[in-house]
């Protein structure tokens, strides 16, 4: 039998994403990256005797948006703990996270992927805690210690084991990335580190209710990563008990470049974090009223985008699903769509030319040199006949690098459609005595030389002949002959 | 000598001449140097505080001086001072400096009070005789041979041999009450948050207290006021207004309701301690206030209950000190983990790895409901008993220790003999409630006893208000 059929992969996810709030979790220090290192640090983040936390309220706001984006319920008490462990770029000895009671539990998303049933993954819980500073080896005195990372807020939020393919654990990771960048609490980028994933990965055989011995894969930097390095896990412990073996619990660290997961020195996972809540913080809690008024200010989730774009503007849900995987897309069709009615012209523009721009200059949409309005005034341009698709695209290329309107280089360069029947009627005739033989050739009912003669037509005009008028008139022409 | 009783009267002195900031500042330093013995500072500020008395000297003479003008002040050196050393009496921070000030010790500076120095106390605040300090034992200034008590000895033995006019300490579980005892000074322990905690090195967060010494009920008045209140850097602080004490405390006096606690008079109690206070007590009634024996039943747990409590938050709380960012790092260490084992078993002294290592076996898993979440459950309980005994009284009167100090080297190799000496102050600490010590005269060795005063949460008014009647009868 088929490994796929005998074993059935059992995997949960903890995805940390780092919060774009202005200032770290439990001081005021800048929580932007990129200064000189341990720049951006105080005593409280630097751990110094006597210092003290306080809690960052706007930590605990972002926290609920994602509670309320998963559907979880949001705990209006909960327990800030401490979990104990020594590593030198944690300067308290602990890190300020939560445990018992955590912000939000018990939520859900739906995954799709391609050709299968829509996935339900549950969500166990969202907590709040603290990042670390940075360890930077290879330095000429040996390892230094940045810690301007150290007390940067991140929300940590752990699925149940429902996820039961690397492709699904990849596509949860990307719904979960939609859903920051639209809550607008984190940028999601995995590259960078502000969005992070641990998979526990474990299998069983098919059809069995008790779970294998799972291992923990860390290091997973990218989508593609999460996707090879689970992938190549489920096949390492298949081939293990499958030469009889067992699998030892433990952590392992996925290395890009040479696509293989390796096991961490086992002295740095045998861990005790000895959580307990800590004296310093009171409970997190949450009014009826900061509740509701975190729930009003959520904005529009891709979810309600999709419900609009396929039954508003009459979308084929694959479109609405392209369009909202970015919501700087969805919310630029969204504006072109306020200055045309050709909804599907406007989806396909964004869908091909402008994201293929968006992929070959490496620019985001908001740096993108057309604007909404601009798009839509070359699709109005296409949809009333002054220009047609071919010329379309050529204005378009010229709006990139001239920064034009559309309607200022169809001007400009004269490319409006060419539909006048009787001008068009003249030139096919002219054309037609020039090449006699193929004439004959159509005559005698050989359909080929009929497309001859359109592109004949076409250059003649330089592209600028309305193809539906060419067709009807050349088609009419030659049944007088 | 002094020539005043408190710091109203030294004001007054300073306003009309009559005494010098600058001499009163000398006279202090040179009794610091004359009882080096002691042992009592850590850090010495002699030029910053000449330099800091002749400024607050000439804002007395132009009327724009803050409250505590002129107030000599020796602060336990487990408290943050920018740019000075905060060494917790440990070799792991002997060459430490701290990068900012505390709360508490900056609305001192800023009522223009002038920080003599920092004084010696028990390694992390940890000990009841203030002998593990990394920087030798501090003495009792009634006998050298005897112990001032701990951990905030230091500053008992600041105020009581006139080394200052006033001291800050801490106390988790007696560390301010049982040294003001020993010393013959008056001590008190705040509600907890009444203080900010923010510059307090911590030793168990949900039990540390700063609270004064002084040689007078007023002064201990005249310090809360100013320390007392919240700070939005300690997220524990409580926002219950401050009262204005000095004023309350000039009021006529109200009949209290006094409640004896009859655990607090039991076996181990040294009998001329059990006298003193009887008499007080006797005094007291005849003064007209009410008098009436109390149960307090849940107090035979509060030992074990503190001790598995602060030495798991100890645990934690002292992580931080392990070589690698800041303090002193054991040399040749083989790698990471040598280095974090052999400079926290080199710096570390012998009293904090104890608790530090019991506090990481109750907390550890398998073992956190039978100890932590138990010992948990039981301060509720201490709490319950306190708050159901001040619906009956307004204060509770008890021996601050059951004896008074004793000899150096006695109780240092038994640590649960040392641990019992704290046994009538923990309770206030799991309580979270006020307790002051005030002296009430010697035993036959000449070595003063302590009354201790709790009160229910933020009446530290009423600890005051009885303090100074007992005051006036010691008088
Ligand atoms: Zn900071």
């Amino acid at each position: 039998m088929n490994k796929e059929y005998r074993y059935e992969p059992v995997i949960g996810l903890e995805v940390h994403a780092q919060l774009l709030t202005n200032t770290k979790i439990f001081c005021g220090c800048s929580a932007k990256f990129g200064a000189a290192p341990n720049t951006n640090v105080c005593p409280v983040c630097l751990g110094h005797p006597g210092v003290l936390p306080v809690l960052n309220e706007r930590v605990v706001e972002f926290a609920m948006k994602m509670g309320f984006a998963v559907n979880c319920s949001i705990n209006q008490k909960s327990i800030i703990a401490r979990k104990n462990y020594f590593y030198p770029d944690s300067p308290k000895g602990y890190q300020i996270s939560q445990f018992e009671l955590p912000v939000c539990e018990n939520g859900h998303v739906i995954v799709s992927l391609k050709d299968k049933e829509p996935k339900k993954i549950r969500i166990k819980r969202i907590h709040i805690e603290e990042d670390a500073g940075k360890s930077v080896h290879d330095l000429p005195y040996g390892t230094g210690i940045d810690l301007n990372r150290c007390g940067t807020p991140l929300i940590e939020i752990v699925t149940e084991p429902d996820i039961s393919s690397a492709e699904e654990a990849a596509a949860y990771m990307m719904k979960i990335r939609q859903l920051v960048q639209y809550l607008g609490i984190c940028d999601g980028n995995m590259e960078e580190g502000s969005l992070r994933c641990d998979a526990n990965v474990s299998i069983r055989p098919r059809g069995s209710e008790t779970l294998g011995t799972k291992t923990e894969i860390k290091n997973m930097n990218s989508f593609r990563n999460v996707e090879k390095a689970i992938l190549f896990e489920i096949n390492r412990q298949h081939e293990i008990l499958e030469d009889g073996g067992s699998i030892i619990q433990q952590t392992l660290l996925w290395d890009a470049d040479a696509e293989e997961a390796r096991p961490m020195r086992s002295k740095e996972e045998a861990h005790d974090y000895r959580y307990f809540p800590d004296p310093d913080l009171l409970p997190v809690i949450i009014s009826d009223s900061w509740l509701s008024s975190v729930r009003e200010s959520l904005p529009e989730l891709p979810a309600s985008y999709i419900d609009r774009f396929t039954n508003v503007f009459g979308l084929p849900v694959y479109d609405a699903e392209v369009l909202t995987q970015e919501k700087s897309i969805a919310t630029y069709f969204d504006e072109v769509c306020k200055f045309t009615t050709d909804y599907k012209s406007a989806s396909n523009w964004i869908m091909g030319e402008v994201m293929r721009i968006l992929k070959e200059q490496k620019i985001e949409i908001c740096s993108f040199p057309i604007t909404a309005e601009a798009l839509a005034e070359l699709i109005n341009l296409c949809q009333n006949n002054t220009i047609s698709i071919k010329i379309a695209r050529e204005v378009f290329g010229y709006m990139i690098v001239e920064k034009k309107t559309a309607g200022q280089i169809v001007k400009e360069k004269q490319l409006v459609q060419l539909s006048d029947e009787g001008a068009i009627r003249t030139i096919i005739a002219e054309i037609l005595t020039k090449f006699p033989n193929e004439l004959e050739e159509l005559k005698s009912g050989k359909e080929k030389v009929f497309g001859f003669f359109v592109g004949q037509i076409m250059k003649e005009t330089k592209g600028k002949a309305n193809p539906q008028v060419v067709n009807t008139v050349l088609r009419a022409m030659v049944t007088e002959l | 000598m002094i020539q005043y009783d408190n710091h109203r009267q030294k004001l007054a002195l300073i306003c009309s001449g009559q005494l010098s900031l600058q001499e009163n500042v000398e006279f202090f330093l040179s009794n610091i140097k004359k009882q080096s013995n002691l042992n009592a500072f850590i850090s010495v500020f002699e030029e910053q505080a000449r330099k800091q008395a002749s400024l607050v000297a000439s804002k007395i003479a132009q009327g724009n001086a803050g409250k505590l003008a002129g107030m000599v002040v020796a602060v336990k050196d487990v408290l943050a001072l920018e740019g000075e050393k905060l060494t917790c009496a440990s070799a792991i921070l002997a060459n430490f400096t701290s990068i900012y000030t505390a709360t508490a010790v900056q609305k001192l500076i800023d009522e223009d009070a002038v920080i003599i120095g920092k004084t010696n106390c028990d390694e992390f605040a940890m000990g009841s005789s203030n002998e593990n300090s990394a920087f030798g034992a501090v003495k009792n200034p009634v006998n050298a041979e005897y112990v001032p008590g701990g951990s905030s000895g230091g500053s008992a033995v600041a105020v009581a041999a006139y080394m200052c006019d006033v001291a800050l300490g801490t106390d988790t579980g007696g560390s301010i009450r049982q040294p003001a005892s020993f010393c013959g000074v008056v001590g008190l322990k705040p509600t907890y948050s009444r203080v900010s905690r923010y510059g307090l090195t911590a030793f168990a967060s949900s039990f540390d207290t700063i609270g004064p010494f002084a040689r007078s009920i007023d002064d201990v008045a005249a310090v809360m006021e100013v320390i007392a209140g919240y700070d939005d850097r300690d997220a524990t602080s409580s926002k219950i207004a401050v009262e204005n004490y000095i004023t309350e405390l000039s009021l006529t006096s109200d009949v209290l309701r006094i409640g004896v606690p009859k655990e607090y008079f039991g076996e181990g109690l040294q009998p001329e301690v059990r006298s003193a206070i009887t008499s007080i007590l006797d005094k007291l009634r005849e003064a007209g206030h009410q008098i009436q024996e109390v149960s307090l039943p849940s107090t035979r747990n509060a030992i074990a209950t503190y001790y598995i409590l602060t030495m798991a938050e100890v645990s934690s709380n002292l992580e931080r000190f392990d070589g690698a960012r800041y303090g002193e790092r054991a040399e040749n260490s083989a790698n990471l983990n040598d280095m974090y084992c052999n400079s926290r078993t080199e710096k570390l002294g012998k009293e904090v790895k104890r608790r530090i290592l019991l506090g990481t076996y109750v907390l550890s898993a398998g073992y956190y409901d039978a100890y932590y979440r138990k010992a948990q459950q039981v301060r509720r309980l201490i709490k319950e008993d306190f708050s159901r005994v001040f619906s009956q009284v307004d204060v509770l009167v008890t021996p601050t220790a059951p004896t008074t100090a004793f000899r150096i080297g006695e109780k240092s190799t038994d640590p649960l003999e040392m641990y019992l000496s704290d046994i009538y102050t923990t309770s206030a600490n799991l309580a979270g409630i006020p307790g002051m010590s005030i002296p009430v005269g010697s035993d036959n060795n000449g070595l003063p006893i302590g009354l201790q005063i709790m009160a229910n949460e933020f009446q530290e008014l009423e600890l005051l208000k009885l303090g100074s009647v007992i005051e006036k009868i010691m008088r």
